[in-house]
């Protein structure tokens, strides 16, 4: 077997010797630093990237806080308007029913007094027509003038009596 | 006996070490199916050890085989 | 035999250089570590030679194999580990080159020599042992005696440890050489069927491409299991104590 023969030995190990050791400088020295730089510049980077889009997400974030808390203000404000002007209107219109109620209650009152002076001075001018038609019945029957202060008695406590049994 | 029928006798006797090997071989990928049937989350983790330990196997029925060789081409 | 299987792993002299006594010839197995060597520098150098943020094919291929090489010495021998990280990523490039630059034909697999694997692994069988030494001074002999154990069995374990542990060069240099040795040989010997069969010979054709594959995955697979096992033993430097 060609590998067990001695004399081959030593210029094989002295190669490899060379070699290798030319390859472990070249990696050592100049071939791998340079792959470790990149490597360690992308994950500076990557974690660079991560750590701005972190920081924008925050600040989208602060936005969207904002925007809602103004959002939630406008809508408290609206409500606290509405609010008002409802309370307003209420009361504007509680103060023209109010005004319109006196008004009415007054025109009502002036009416009813009208009524009630009305019809008395109806009765009283019926007491007057009836003290009239009476004396008048009392000389076509009895072909003598009456004594008008009897007639009036008469016609007056009838007119108690009448009311009196109506009432 | 004639010492090239020995030598010949004895590559073959110093193959046989690699029934061993193909066990051992046959043992291991057969145990990580077996692992990894059981638990398919955890087989991608052990793949590296199964060609290790193939590797590791197949080495030991190659040292018989280089003997046989030694005896066959010496 | 004519065409012995192991013609390939013959090596050839080029050049002849003494140097000093040393026999350092220049030889096929020579040029092609010097094959290996560019091919790596070009691989890592020309995918880094516009080293932009946004990578391209070819600059991920080169961060991905520096990342997977990171990850698995930093799984395996933690973060003290660090300082070992080009040596192992020269190490997995220089055994990855070798092996797949062996799969093509006519070509010569520099990791098919014991010379090759057994300087390698001896060269981090010291390194590791006197790194060790360096950093734990003798507490690095708690390697051999692992804790909870009773002291009744301590010398036994004590010397299968010891042995393990002196074995590992060899098992880490065969393993690969073994594995790199007998890919190419069984390829050697199933082509070598191919023409003696006539119009049979298809049936080892087949074999033989199904076969390549495997070699293939050998090839990476061995260049990973020699990387890992040099951060395991990196990693009993680190922590002596399992």
């Amino acid at each position: 077997m060609p590998q067990f023969d001695p004399t081959t030995f030593s210029p094989q190990i002295i190669w490899l010797i060379i070699t290798f050791g030319i390859l472990y400088l070249v990696m050592a020295r100049s071939a791998l630093p340079k792959v470790g730089n990149i490597l360690q510049e992308r994950e500076i980077r990557i974690a660079e990237d991560l750590e701005q889009a972190e920081k924008l997400r925050e600040e989208s974030r602060a936005v969207e806080a904002a925007y809602e808390k103004a959002l939630a203000d406008a809508r408290a404000e609206a409500g606290k308007v509405l609010n008002d002007a409802r309370a307003e209107i209420t009361a504007d219109i509680d103060a023209q029913k109010a005004a319109l109620d006196a008004r009415l209650a007054e025109k009502t009152g002036a009416a009813q007094a009208e009524i009630k002076a009305a019809i008395e001075t109806a009765l009283k001018e019926l007491e007057t027509v009836a003290q009239d038609a009476c004396a008048a019945i009392v000389v076509k029957l009895i072909g003598n003038k009456a004594d008008g202060k009897k007639v009036a008695a008469a016609v007056h406590n009838a007119t108690e009596n009448a009311n009196a049994g109506n009432g | 006996m004639d010492a090239e029928a020995a030598k010949l006798i004895g590559a073959g006797l110093a193959c046989s070490a690699l029934i061993g090997a193909g066990i051992g071989i046959g043992n291991i990928f057969g145990s990580f199916l077996q692992g990894a049937l059981r638990n398919p989350a955890a087989a991608d983790k052990e793949r590296g050890f199964v060609y290790i330990g193939f590797a590791l196997a197949e080495a030991t029925g190659l040292f018989g085989l280089l003997i046989a060789l030694l005896l066959l081409f010496r | 035999m004519e065409h012995s299987p192991l013609e390939q792993f013959e090596i050839k002299r080029l050049i002849e250089i003494p140097i000093a006594g040393l026999d350092a010839a220049f030889t096929n197995s020579s040029t092609f570590m010097v094959i290996i060597v560019l091919s790596v520098w070009f691989f890592v150098s020309f995918g880094m030679r516009r080293a932009s943020l946004v990578p391209g094919r070819w600059q991920s291929l080169v961060e991905m194999s520096y990342e997977f090489i990171a990850k698995m010495l930093h799984d395996s021998a933690g973060p003290q580990a660090r300082a070992f990280f080009p040596f192992v990523f020269s190490l997995f490039m220089f055994v990855l080159f070798a092996n797949l630059i062996g799969m093509i034909p006519y070509t010569f697999t520099v990791t098919s020599h014991i010379a090759v694997t057994f300087a390698l692994a001896g060269f981090i069988f010291v390194g590791v042992t006197v790194f060790g030494f360096a950093r734990n001074g003798a507490g690095y002999l708690r390697l051999l005696a692992p804790a909870g154990i009773p002291a009744v069995m301590l010398p036994l374990l004590v010397v299968i440890e010891l042995i393990s542990y002196f074995i590992r060069p060899i098992t880490l240099s065969v393993r690969l050489f073994a594995n790199m040795m007998a890919g190419h040989t069984i390829l050697k010997v199933i082509a070598g069927f191919v023409v003696p069969l006539g119009i049979f010979g298809f049936g080892p054709v087949f074999f033989l491409i199904a076969l390549t594959g495997l070699e293939v995955i050998v090839a990476v697979l061995q260049a990973f299991v020699f990387s890992v096992l040099t951060c395991i033993y990196i990693n009993d430097a680190i922590h002596p104590s399992h």
